[in-house]
């Protein structure tokens, strides 16, 4: 196959960046995306020119630090997976691929295609856990959790971090992330006690990384390489209402 | 110099409560004043940093990710062991020692396995108590399998994913203590050198992966939770990222490198489809209980399903060999891991591979989906099936699936004591990058296990009888010549790495290193190939250190930069891995010595001459290493041949 790549490259978060074209001759169907990005970083490399940096380490669709937006697609045209899980039989012959990093302010550019993904984190450390210290869990079978329930939070718990989900929105909102975490440990057992005060504090750390309000548009979950549901971000919504009704946290 | 393994004495079931209570403690108010410094944040790495944490030590835990959400432990996809026995199927903590004993070919310690069988069943309360989803009953108790053919139900998961909620979960504690302010996160940072003064590990030297800067961190412990080296191979099913530098540079400095010849080769991945190939993925080992593998009888039905002119379901039932299942007729297709990798090698080897490399053979579900229905095939399987499907674009409902044996997981590992405290006072490694519980082969669900029984409950009660014993006092600053030194030496070093520009990438010479290694030092090896590919690993340093092309600059982000240094330290550990390989002058678990098998081709241990870790000692660059023995003894087991017909 023959590609036309256009490119996103930026020296780093203090240049302007633009995009550039790359041609490929030899593209093999059954690459990886990832890998025709390899392949372009050796001609590249061996032409003496600057290779494309790009975060992406698994390979298998878990760890969630690929992150491309291809032709105006997060992670590319597949549903359901992530750029690395996409390969090449999915274009055609003589194709022209538009490959830029996400685009979101609290995601500032690394270099080329890398960004900064940290604010993510700081969500997580604003009360994404249950607080918990090692060796004063009881026996684990004395929680019981219905498997519908158990379900239901697993649906929520497989997101990956990756950020698509921001990159997908017109707003550039976090909702679909900040939501799989609420909602899976407000529907469980063990994250009950904390739930009212981890909304809170969540959604209140997500406006604080300067993430957008919600778009209903739903293209995030549609974008999400694990599919997670819009129904999460329902729950949080009724979460964080019911928090700021009945809140135990007087300063608000 | 003689290693002290340090096993408690006394019967085996109350080695691990007597050791705690021998270990001495740091007084509570004191705990504030020493610093650990935990590198990687996989399942070991960020359950031993939220446990310090929470026990009131400072904690610096460093990452080359972008989070540590993403180390690979995430990757794990089958389930975790505990000794639970909810069952009531006869588990034990007892039998799990003892499969796990047997399972690595004798070659671990039995107070290690055996702590961490007593440990399992904490980690499963620890993991629900954070809220990992595990799969349930609808009475709501724990589910558990069966998983790489033990005999009772042990194994607990979520889903294919049970790596990452239980990664999920040993985060979002770390994140709980980050937020506490006991835990300082150094993400996209990579440790290059370890810092030895006075005899004592005094800290790292790392590289900030975005701006380039070289820099000192100094603290009284220092932790490795780096995983394992499987990417020596180059391909294997360990993530792009995964290395050994940091255990490698550790190793340089004093601490032994244990059995680094013990590599696992997981049978079921999917084939290799080109030169581009980056990695590997695994398929995951429960599909052997319903697929059956087989290839072709005759060469010629191979080459012509290789050259695509008849599809494997144009063979009659009489023209398949189904290998596994004739070689061994009481396990059949459920055969551990080393022997079902190699029999899938051999045959190969013999051209009756498909695949258009030849390098593949097929695990067919036809007779299961005829017995059982697609339905309930796809309900056990079907998001594996999606995953084929997705990298190879066949469909495994109608042709069967290929697949061929990868690199998966070392054993191999930096050698510990019983207080998982390397060679170098001070330096402790865990899971992967320790070599202790595993022996010569890793059962399947061991690796989560291990990883969360070291980082949750086996280093805060270990790590402070050290600190105990040094006090506070004995840290050294980051100013100090010590620290200097070894800054300015890093900086050399990634100086020469940019200066060389020669002509060939980093990838490149990886990928070379990556075919001797699997060619020579693989699923099988002799005396013969082992001897040829020291000295083509020996002829490759040369040519990387001479020829390697690594553009751009230092003070910047410079991926090719920092592949490059792992590529030089996989480079010197493949020639320990081929000296390791043919020191074993014997066949056990994943280590194959052609050599030594049995009349029907099984893998022949030597109890009297080899059963003890090999322990290498760097002795300086370009010297051979020297061999260091710690005997292992066995009082609760009986050594026995394995025997799976």
């Amino acid at each position: 196959m023959k590609i036309n790549l256009k490119v996103w490259r930026q020296k780093n978060n203090n240049t302007p960046g633009k995009l550039v074209e790359y041609h490929l001759d030899n593209v093999s169907e059954d690459m990886s995306f990832l890998e025709m990005f390899d392949v372009l970083n050796d001609s590249l490399t061996r032409k003496g020119e600057d290779p494309v940096t790009f975060d992406h380490d698994c390979r298998e669709g878990i760890c969630g630090m690929c992150s491309m937006y291809i032709n105006g697609r997060a992670h590319g045209p597949q549903t359901g997976a992530t750029t690395c899980q996409l390969h090449m039989r999915s274009f055609n012959d003589g194709d022209t691929i538009v490959v830029e990093p996400w685009r979101a302010r609290s995601f500032p550019v690394i270099k080329d295609l890398m960004v900064d993904r940290s604010a993510f984190d700081r969500i997580i450390q604003s009360g994404g856990y249950v607080s918990v210290n090692t060796g004063s869990a009881r026996d684990a079978n004395e929680i019981l959790v219905p498997r519908t329930i158990a379900d239901e939070a697993m649906d929520a718990a497989a997101c990956i971090g990756c950020g698509a989900c921001v990159a997908a929105c017109k707003n550039a909102s976090a909702m679909l992330f900040v939501s799989a975490k609420v909602s899976q440990l407000a529907i469980l057992p063990q994250g009950h006690s904390e739930h009212k005060e981890r909304a809170e504090r969540m959604v209140a750390q997500m406006d604080a990384e300067g993430f957008g309000a919600c778009s209903f548009t739903g293209a995030c979950s549609v974008e999400c390489p694990k599919s997670i549901s819009l129904d999460h971000i329902a729950r949080m919504n009724r979460e964080y209402l019911g928090a700021k009704l009945s809140s135990d946290n007087v300063q608000g | 110099m003689k290693l002290e393994s340090k096993i408690p004495a006394g019967p085996l079931a109350e080695k691990w409560s007597r050791h705690k209570f021998s270990l001495k403690l740091v007084n509570p108010a004191n705990k504030r004043k020493y610093e650990i410094i935990v590198v990687g944040t996989g399942l070991a790495g960020a359950s031993a940093a939220a446990s310090l944490a929470e026990l009131g030590y400072n904690v610096k835990a460093f990452c080359f990710q972008d989070s540590p959400r993403r180390a690979h432990s995430i990757a794990a996809q089958g389930g975790i062991n505990a000794a639970k026995n909810y069952q009531n199927d006869g588990d034990s903590v007892f039998r799990l020692f003892y499969d796990t004993i047997k399972g690595g070919d004798y070659r671990a310690r039995e107070g290690n396995v055996h702590r961490l069988a007593e440990v399992s069943v904490n980690i499963i309360d620890q993991c629900v108590a954070q809220g990992v989803p595990f799969a349930r009953e609808y009475g709501g108790t724990l589910a558990n399998r069966s998983f790489g053919g033990a005999q009772v139900s042990r194994t607990f998961y979520a889903r294919g994913q049970t790596g990452q909620q239980l990664l999920l979960g040993a985060y979002s504690a770390l994140s709980r203590q980050v937020a506490n302010g006991k835990v300082k996160l150094y993400p996209r940072t990579e440790m290059l050198d370890l810092v030895v003064e006075g005899g004592k590990a005094r800290g790292i030297i790392t590289r900030n992966l975005i701006t380039g800067k070289i820099e000192s961190h100094s603290a009284h412990a220092v932790l490795l939770c780096t995983g394992g080296y499987g990417n020596v191979f180059y391909l294997s099913t360990n993530a792009m990222g995964s290395n050994v530098t940091a255990a490698w540079r550790a190793h340089k400095k004093g601490a032994f490198f244990g059995n680094p010849c013990f590599t696992q080769i997981h049978p079921t991945c999917i084939p290799v489809s080109g030169h581009y190939q980056s990695k590997l993925t695994l398929m995951s080992e429960s599909l052997r209980n319903d697929g059956r593998v087989w290839a072709p009888k005759s060469k010629e039905d191979a080459v012509r399903i290789q050259k695509g002119e008849i599809k494997p379901t144009d063979l009659a039932e009489d023209a398949r060999d189904y290998f596994l299942e004739r070689r061994y007729p009481a396990f059949g297709n459920l055969v551990p891991r080393d022997v079902a990798s190699r029999n899938a090698k051999y045959v190969c080897d013999e051209g009756r591979g498909v695949s258009k490399t030849g390098l593949a053979v097929y695990l067919d579900f036809a007779d299961a989906i005829k017995r059982d229905g697609r339905k309930t095939i796809e309900a056990k399987y079907g998001n594996l099936f999606e995953m084929y499907e997705k990298i190879t674009g066949e469909n495994p409902y109608e042709l069967p699936m290929m697949i061929y044996p990868a690199v998966h997981y070392t054993m191999g590992g930096l050698w510990v004591d019983y207080n998982l405290m390397t060679t170098i006072p001070g330096l402790y490694a865990l899971g992967e990058a320790n070599f202790s519980d595993h022996g010569a082969n890793r059962l399947g669900a061991s690796a989560l296990m291990q990883g969360l029984a070291d980082g949750y409950f086996v280093i805060p009660y270990t790590v402070g009888d050290y600190l105990a014993t040094i006090g506070p006092a004995d840290k050294i600053p980051v100013d100090s010549p010590a620290f200097r030194e070894a800054e300015q030496k890093i900086q050399d070093q990634v100086n020469k790495l940019l200066s060389i520009k020669g002509e060939r990438p980093v990838d490149e010479l990886h990928k070379e290193l990556g075919h001797i290694m699997w060619e020579y030092c693989g699923m099988s090896r002799t005396a013969e190939g082992l001897k040829l590919a020291k000295q083509k690993i020996q002829a490759l340093k040369k040519e990387f250190w001479t020829n390697v092309k690594v553009l751009g600059d230092a003070e910047e982000m410079n991926q090719a930069l920092e592949q490059a240094a792992r590529v030089a330290d996989f480079i010197e550990l493949g020639e320990l891995m081929v000296d390791d390989a043919l020191n074993r002058e014997e066949s056990c678990g994943g280590h194959f010595r052609e050599e030594h098998q049995t009349p029907d081709g099984e893998a022949l241990r030597d109890d009297e001459n080899f059963a003890y870790v090999a322990a290498w000692e760097f002795k300086g660059e370009n010297q051979p290493e020297e061999l260091n023995k710690e005997i292992l003894e066995f009082e609760n087991v009986k050594l026995t041949q394995r025997s799976y017909k």
